[in-house]
């Protein structure tokens, strides 16, 4: 009988990286309904000491794979490994993390495993003991409730700055076990040969807690650079619609939207953007939405929880001193 | 002489703009009023193989599965300049998961002769990026998924991808044959011209089923879904927003930073 409650944590450069925290969470909730225990998997190179804050947020043992071969993520050698150990373990739910990684790990080991997968969920809860997973689909235009069939493990992806983190309890440690596995050179397949850090130095989108965006309403590249200098007093990142991004005045990576970066941060402040239905695909999971738009009529003002009817280059740079004045 | 064989698969999905609306069965969309479009995704990997196909030479083969309505869509493939389609129709397929769809896709695919696959990162529909993934597996190649730059080598036996993650680029290089999902922003994709259309009427187009693939129907459909929809709903509705008052831009501004600081709590 499959059970338990398995989470793939996530590490870079020997870090620990937040939605592992969001999984481990609610992997603790789900476990605790079901009375089981929650296994957290680190794989890395050197990381072992890195497994005890896994249990802080909840991982009762922590099986880590330690090898110079997982030092960086790639496709195959993880794969590899996790498979093996989710075989040997056999829990009945297995979490993952939807960054870059997350996506990518789950997405060929759910072929790997031959289970189904549920990607980008944004809420949990059990029925009958079973895993149902919440998910929005076309875009956010609808959300489906969906569980697994005749599928060991029940396997789901998070979406990143969605759920809950626990408190940190520093006075639990979990078991740290090291786990053995096989694998085999001959099926690293691919090799990282280059990382190219971007220049920006800003927090990606998809784990900012607050973004600035732009749309065309900024009339061109110079325009951003109020953006910049908000972004720079609230800690925030700077996004952009796929106007401005076509217009070529950002690039690609900032896109917002259906076919760009999905983003929940706590606080999103909408610039010159009209709120078309494929901007909202990217950001409606957002904590507190903020429009600054001339055209009271932009749709954006429905969905935002605070909306300022007027021309974005007078509020923008005035915000900007009252936030300075606050912080 | 070096030639690059390659891949696109193709997936219909509804139009961005359309209004999706809850079936009374409340467990799928009402299909009526929806129009079709290739998948947004899918069109950088046709844009890639066309430009691969002029660099080196070599096939474009266009791969879909689903009802006969996907013709059309693989017809917009051929008139931008690939080369053949192929439309796996079978009833007994609809309503195949991510990983039915790879098992027939990659039936297909393991009879031709391929060096790239292109798939979409993932389908504006059901939002999955599941299907790439599970092909590469299928057909026991790497995977190089969410990809905006790539590079093949002179000789045709490797290729050099760019794959953005959180606050970096990671260079990739695997060996040839491989599968790559493709993001936004690795091309620009061309529109189908009059000519193009024109010849796309004349170009191969072959249907097959999934008892001409040697493959069982009992693996197929949604009776042999993993994952199931219980129910949709729409989605959860935002409270009304407030509109911040002031005479002034400065006075609007004050009073935005202010409820950001002191009500929401974010600032
Ligand atoms: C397949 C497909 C995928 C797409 N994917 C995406 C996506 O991922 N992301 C995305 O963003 N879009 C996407 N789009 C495009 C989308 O439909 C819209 O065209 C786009 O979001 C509009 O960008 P915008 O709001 O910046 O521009 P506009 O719609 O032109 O809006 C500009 C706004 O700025 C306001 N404005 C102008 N000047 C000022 C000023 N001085 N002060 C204050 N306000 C001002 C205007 O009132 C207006 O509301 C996609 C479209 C398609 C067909
Ligand atoms: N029915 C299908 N026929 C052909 N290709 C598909 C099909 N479904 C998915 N794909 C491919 O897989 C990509 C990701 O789709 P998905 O995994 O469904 O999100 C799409 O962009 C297509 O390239």
């Amino acid at each position: 009988m499959p059970n338990g409650v398995m989470v793939i944590a996530e590490q870079r450069d020997g870090e620990i990286r937040k939605v592992s925290y969001e999984i481990v969470s609610e992997g603790r909730n789900l476990a605790d309904s079901l009375g089981q225990v929650v296994t957290a998997v680190l794989l890395g190179s050197g990381v072992k000491d890195k497994a005890a804050i896994l249990g802080q947020y909840g991982a009762d043992r922590v099986l880590v794979a330690d090898d110079p071969r997982l030092e960086t993520y790639t496709t195959d050698a993880y794969v590899a490994v996790i498979a093996e150990v989710v075989k040997a373990n056999d829990p009945a739910i297995l979490l993952l993390g939807g960054s870059a990684q997350g996506k990518d790990l789950s997405a060929r080991l759910s072929a790997r495993l031959g289970v189904g997968t549920a990607q980008d969920c944004t809420a949990f809860s059990l029925e009958s003991g079973n895993l149902v997973a919440l998910r929005p689909i076309y875009a956010g235009k609808a959300y489906a409730k969906v569980s697994f069939v005749d599928s060991w493990p029940q396997m789901a992806v998070a979406r990143p700055n969605v759920m809950a983190m626990n408190e940190p309890n520093t006075s639990k440690s979990p078991e740290v076990v090291d786990v053995s596995f096989s694998l085999d050179d001959s099926a690293l397949k691919t090799r990282v040969v280059e990382s190219i850090r971007d220049e920006s130095g800003k927090v990606d989108l998809t784990e900012a807690d607050i973004i600035v965006s732009g749309g065309r309403g900024m009339k061109g590249p110079e325009g951003y650079g109020i953006l910049e200098e908000l972004a720079n007093v609230l800690g925030a990142s700077v996004g952009a619609s796929r106007s401005a991004v076509d217009a070529g005045w950002r690039p690609h990576s900032d896109q917002v939207g259906q076919t760009g970066k999905v983003v929940s941060p706590n606080l999103y402040i909408a610039c010159g953007i009209s709120g078309a239905i494929q901007h909202l695909a990217g950001m409606s999971t957002s904590k507190v939405i903020v429009a600054i738009n001339k055209d009271a009529e932009a749709p954006i003002f429905q969905k935002a929880d605070f909306g300022v009817v007027d021309d974005l280059f007078n509020i923008i740079p005035a915000f900007t001193e009252e936030v300075k004045k606050i912080a | 002489m070096v030639v690059v064989n390659i891949i696109v698969c193709l997936k219909q999905v509804p139009d961005t703009e359309t209004q999706i609306r809850i079936a009374p069965d409340g467990k799928s969309i009402a299909q009526e009023d929806i129009k079709w479009i290739m998948n947004p995704y899918d069109e950088f990997g046709v844009e890639e193989a066309l430009k691969l196909k002029e660099k080196f030479g070599g096939e474009v083969t266009v791969v879909g599965a689903g009802p006969k309505r996907v013709t059309e869509s693989i017809r917009t493939a051929l008139a931008m300049g690939a080369d053949k389609g192929i439309l796996i129709n079978d009833p007994a397929f609809e309503g195949s998961d991510s990983l039915g769809t790879a098992k027939a896709l990659a039936a297909v695919i393991k009879n031709l002769e391929y060096d790239l696959i292109f798939t979409g990162q993932r389908g504006v529909d059901d939002d999955l990026g599941l299907v790439g993934a599970a092909l590469a597996e299928f057909l026991d190649i790497p995977v190089l998924s969410v990809i905006t730059k790539v590079d093949v080598a002179e000789d045709g036996k490797s290729v050099r991808v760019h794959r953005p993650v959180e606050g970096q680029t990671l260079v990739i290089e695997s060996d040839l044959p491989a599968l790559i999902t493709t993001q936004k922003g690795l091309n620009e994709p061309r529109y189908a011209s009059l000519p193009g259309i024109m010849k796309a009427k004349k170009k191969p187009f072959d249907e097959k089923t999934l008892a001409d693939l040697g493959l069982s129907e009992a693996d197929f459909g949604g009776g042999a879904r993993k994952l199931q929809i219980l129910e949709l709903t729409p989605p959860p509705q935002r409270e009304a927003g407030r509109i911040v008052e002031g005479e002034t831009p400065e006075k609007k501004a004050k009073e935005l930073a202010r409820l950001l600081h002191e009500e929401a709590k974010v600032v």
